[in-house]
């Protein structure tokens, strides 16, 4: 079944097409990469999806109901939920908090269940604590211990990333837009976090789309690659048709010197 | 510079002189200031010591002692070795303080030679009279200049004297002061716990400390001031070490404490005193309520005071007999829940438009929505419903069946609002620690990110704006039937910025620290209209706020008692360092904990 549907998407910034005419589909439980040359448009793509940008045109379904013009907490709400390029966390709250506050969209109490202390808001807590203590756990000691009280500035870079992706599982989506999330990891991390995005998958049943720069990250996990370039989708298959396609090639590396 | 080279006369004299002159200028600059706004001479006529020392000339003083001080100040990187401070940092004091003299000295002149009494209404030979000792120029210009020079030197010579030294003159002088000016309220205490003879042994008839009380109370300052020197220091630092449960307890007996004073102690205060109890407590419910909106959710809302004017009116119009156009004379307690009711929907009405502004905007807005309500108040066209200018008046007091509560009984009116107060304190402490109160958060951090991650940002901030307008309101209503009437005067604008700095000053986000942000500033100073414990500097209050609130911003942005986010984001650098220092003691890589800057958030 079609978990998310794209149709025509066009987005227009002043004069300049970010993206124009693209069409695009996930099914459940698929991983599709979107790559493609700096600008080409991915996080635009990403943006347009959990409605931080307006679409000038197209149409956009999510599990068959239009998204186009929703807010981005509605969005979230709905099951899609995004990490982004340059890593914004909630600097200043503690790596716990950062897990907890994601499940907003997920739980009810308001005031009259804090002021009172009800029952049910207590058992609210208690859950939302202990998901947020699974969700850490799920990157191995890194975030869990002394660190889960510990500011999120006070992260390194990569474990910052991490905190990202776990912020984002804890809006308990369906489908999960990673954008670039292997960026600045050195080759051991990337690693690792290659064999955590399979997990992702396999473990917790999330659909994933991922722009990702580093091509053997995309070999490994991807079952369809997607290339955006000035926009326009120029290519689409399994990693080995692509990469194999000369509009690609010249995309990335321009166009061959005998053929100008 | 070498230690041993420093004490040398001749590198002594080798001085920064940029430092110097720079110093030097901000003193005189502050001494002619501080004459021309006319503090000296009105603060003459109050008695410090008696007959040897007024405040006027106090106030005067106390300059010196701190461009001195400051200008002597060693500024010391991490990592690097401090310079042993001598007769350098001596010489630094004095030419500074002469400096200032000197600046003194100019303004004789200047006040002997032209008459600038036009612009600057303080600029009056009782001025002269003030500075010259009634001596002549040359005596005056001399003495100054020696005067400020000693006290320039006795500033930086603190830093010279040992550390125990330096505490306890700081603490008998500052104790002296304080027990001279808070002469009122001392003698008030007194009087409850049936002590009038301390008091009439302490203070002259006519008002300061007689010469003797002054040495013997000094001396017993001193002494003890020499005896606990690190002792509160350590319990301070004991009760932040401790963990978990110890320090729970600790908490429950401080708050205990805190507690049975608040109910216990009115009981032995005079009029004047809980008085002064109730307009803290007003304010502090206000500030409570503010800390909510700005310190819990980032919005810098100015117009605060418009929800405690709904508060005000809504008690006014239900409860007293004279409201000119419907007059249903309710209980109270039944109007409380439509003060309630208001509050939330003017909350609604005012936040739903200005929310989806941010920052700036947002307090702009809010701003002028707080103006608007107050002249909608005063205004011909709803002049019949609510009084115009005239107000409503004959509010009358809570009556509790076995008490009534109203303005000439202060002490009942201090436990009303103390009821109000311990609300908001709860209020604020679950929202902390809830769903909402992490979106609060979130939504301070960045907003955008938080509305992607599923946070309604809208609907969260509205809340906040409610719950604010709500314990403002309930401000109001106390304010109402404190002083049994009310007018469109009462909440000017000014209400806003200084409960906004009572948050600021006191420590945004944090529950202590606007306790005591609104003990400090609306006790001690006083309120827009109520007096606080220095009625003397009544009239200077609002130039004192300013500066208090400058240095505040440049010397501890955090606050008197910061909430421990907020001086974690405003010291980032050093927590990183410490949390590094931590983890190479724990034996973790390096490399796991980034010393580096996180991304300026755009606000
Ligand atoms: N808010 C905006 N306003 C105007 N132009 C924008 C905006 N956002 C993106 N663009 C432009 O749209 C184009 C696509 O940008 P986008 O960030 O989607 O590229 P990208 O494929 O993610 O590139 P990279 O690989 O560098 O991340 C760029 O030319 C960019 O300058
Ligand atoms: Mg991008």
């Amino acid at each position: 079944m079609r978990l998310l549907e794209i149709k025509d998407l066009q987005i227009t910034f002043g004069g300049l097409d970010a993206l124009s005419g693209l069409n695009f589909h996930i099914d459940k439980g698929e991983i599709v990469s979107v790559i493609g040359p700096n600008g080409a448009g991915k996080t635009t793509f990403f943006n347009a999806i959990s409605g931080l940008v307006t679409p000038t045109d197209g149409d956009m379904f999510f599990e068959g109901e239009s998204i186009v013009g929703l807010d981005p907490s509605t969005v979230t709400s709905l099951g899609i939920a995004r990490t982004f390029q340059n890593v914004r966390l909630f600097p200043n709250m503690t790596i716990l908090e950062n897990v907890m506050v994601a499940q907003h969209c997920r739980t009810r109490q308001l005031l009259y269940g804090a002021l009172f202390q009800t029952r049910a808001f207590k058992q609210e807590e208690r859950e939302i604590r202990e998901r947020a203590e699974e969700i850490l756990g799920f990157f191995g000691h890194r975030l869990v211990g002394y660190r889960m009280d510990q500011p999120a500035f006070a992260l390194s870079y990569a474990n910052r990333r991490r905190l990202e992706i776990a912020r984002a599982m804890a809006t308990q989506p369906q489908l999960l837009l990673l954008d670039e999330p292997v960026a600045g990891m050195n080759p051991i991390e990337t690693a690792e976090l290659t064999a955590l995005i399979g997990r992702l998958r396999s473990e917790w049943g999330f659909t994933i789309v991922m722009i990702e720069h580093d091509m053997k990250v995309v070999k490994d996990v991807s079952d369809r690659v997607v290339v955006l370039d000035h926009g326009v989708p120029i290519a689409q298959g399994s990693y080995d048709e692509v990469s194999n396609n000369p509009d690609v090639v010249e995309a990335y590396l321009g166009r061959p010197v005998e053929a100008r | 510079m070498s230690a041993a080279a420093a004490l040398l006369p001749s590198s002594a004299l080798h001085q920064d002189w940029r430092k110097v002159f720079r110093w030097g200028l901000i003193c005189g600059g502050s001494l002619i200031a501080l004459c021309l706004v006319g503090m000296p001479v009105e603060l003459d006529r109050r008695e410090i010591v008696e007959r040897y020392l007024s405040l006027g000339y106090v106030s005067v003083l106390l300059v010196p002692i701190c461009a001195g001080w400051v200008a002597a100040t060693q500024i010391v990187l991490e990592g690097f070795e401090s310079r042993k401070q001598g007769l350098y940092d001596l010489v630094t004091g004095l030419l500074v303080g002469v400096l200032g003299g000197g600046g003194l000295s100019l303004l004789m002149v200047a006040l002997d030679s032209w008459n600038l009494r036009d612009p600057l209404v303080n600029w009056s030979p009782k001025l002269l009279r003030f500075l010259t000792y009634e001596n002549g120029m040359g005596f005056g210009a001399g003495a100054w200049i020696i005067t400020c020079g000693v006290l320039g030197l006795a500033g930086a010579s603190l830093h010279v004297v040992p550390r125990v030294v330096r505490r306890v003159v700081a603490i008998v002088l500052m104790g002296l002061l304080a027990l001279s000016v808070l002469e009122s309220a001392v003698s008030d205490l007194s009087e409850g716990f049936r002590l009038e003879w301390l008091a009439d042994l302490i203070y002259a008839k006519k008002g300061g400390l007689t010469l003797t009380s002054a040495l013997v109370v000094g001396i017993v300052m001193a002494v003890v001031a020499a005896l606990t020197d690190g002792r509160v220091k350590a319990v301070t630092n004991r009760y932040r070490e401790m963990e978990g449960m110890e320090r729970q307890k600790a908490s429950i007996v401080l708050f205990a404490v805190v507690a049975v004073l608040c109910i216990v102690l009115p009981i032995f205060l005079g009029k004047i005193m809980n008085e002064l109890l109730a307009n803290v407590g007003i304010f502090l419910l206000l500030a409570l309520g503010l800390n909510i909106v700005v310190g819990l959710a980032g919005l810098l809302d100015l117009g605060y005071v418009a929800f405690f004017a709904v508060g005000g009116y809504t008690t006014a119009v239900l409860t007293s007999p004279n409201s000119p156009w419907f007059a249903p004379e309710l209980h109270f307690g039944v109007s409380l829940i439509f003060v309630v009711i208001f509050a939330a929907i003017v909350g609604l009405i005012i936040g739903a438009p200005v929310i989806r502004m941010r920052g700036d905007y947002l307090a702009i807005v809010t701003l002028g929505f707080g103006e608007i309500i107050r002249l909608l108040f005063m205004s011909d066209w709803l002049g019949p419903y609510f009084g115009g200018a005239q107000g409503i008046t004959n509010v009358p007091g809570v009556d509790l069946g076995f008490a009534t509560v109203k303005g000439t009984d202060p002490r009942s009116v201090f436990y009303l609002v103390l009821f109000f107060c311990v609300i908001a304190i709860y209020v604020s402490w679950r929202l902390q620690a809830s769903r909402l109160g992490r979106a609060w958060m979130a939504i301070r951090e960045d907003e955008q990110v938080a509305e992607a991650m599923g946070i309604n940002t809208v609907s969260a901030k509205l809340m906040a704006f409610v719950v604010g307008a709500v314990l403002a309101a309930f401000s109001g209503a106390v304010l109402a039937a404190k002083v049994g009437s009310i007018f469109p005067t009462s909440f000017m604008i000014l209400v806003s910025i200084i409960i906004l700095v009572v948050v600021i000053v006191g420590g945004m986000g944090n529950i202590a620290g606007v306790l005591v942000g609104s003990v400090v500033l609306i006790g001690v100073l006083g309120g827009p209209k109520q007096p606080g414990l220095l009625q003397e500097f009544q009239n200077f209050k609002l130039l004192i706020y300013g500066i208090l609130l400058v240095f505040m911003m440049l010397k501890r942005p955090e606050g008197l008692v910061p909430s421990a986010r907020r001086s974690r984001e405003l010291h980032q650098d050093e927590f990183l360092q410490d949390a590094w220092l931590k983890g190479d003691k724990l034996g973790i890589d390096d490399d796991e904990i980034e010393t580096g800057h996180v991304e300026e958030e755009s606000r």
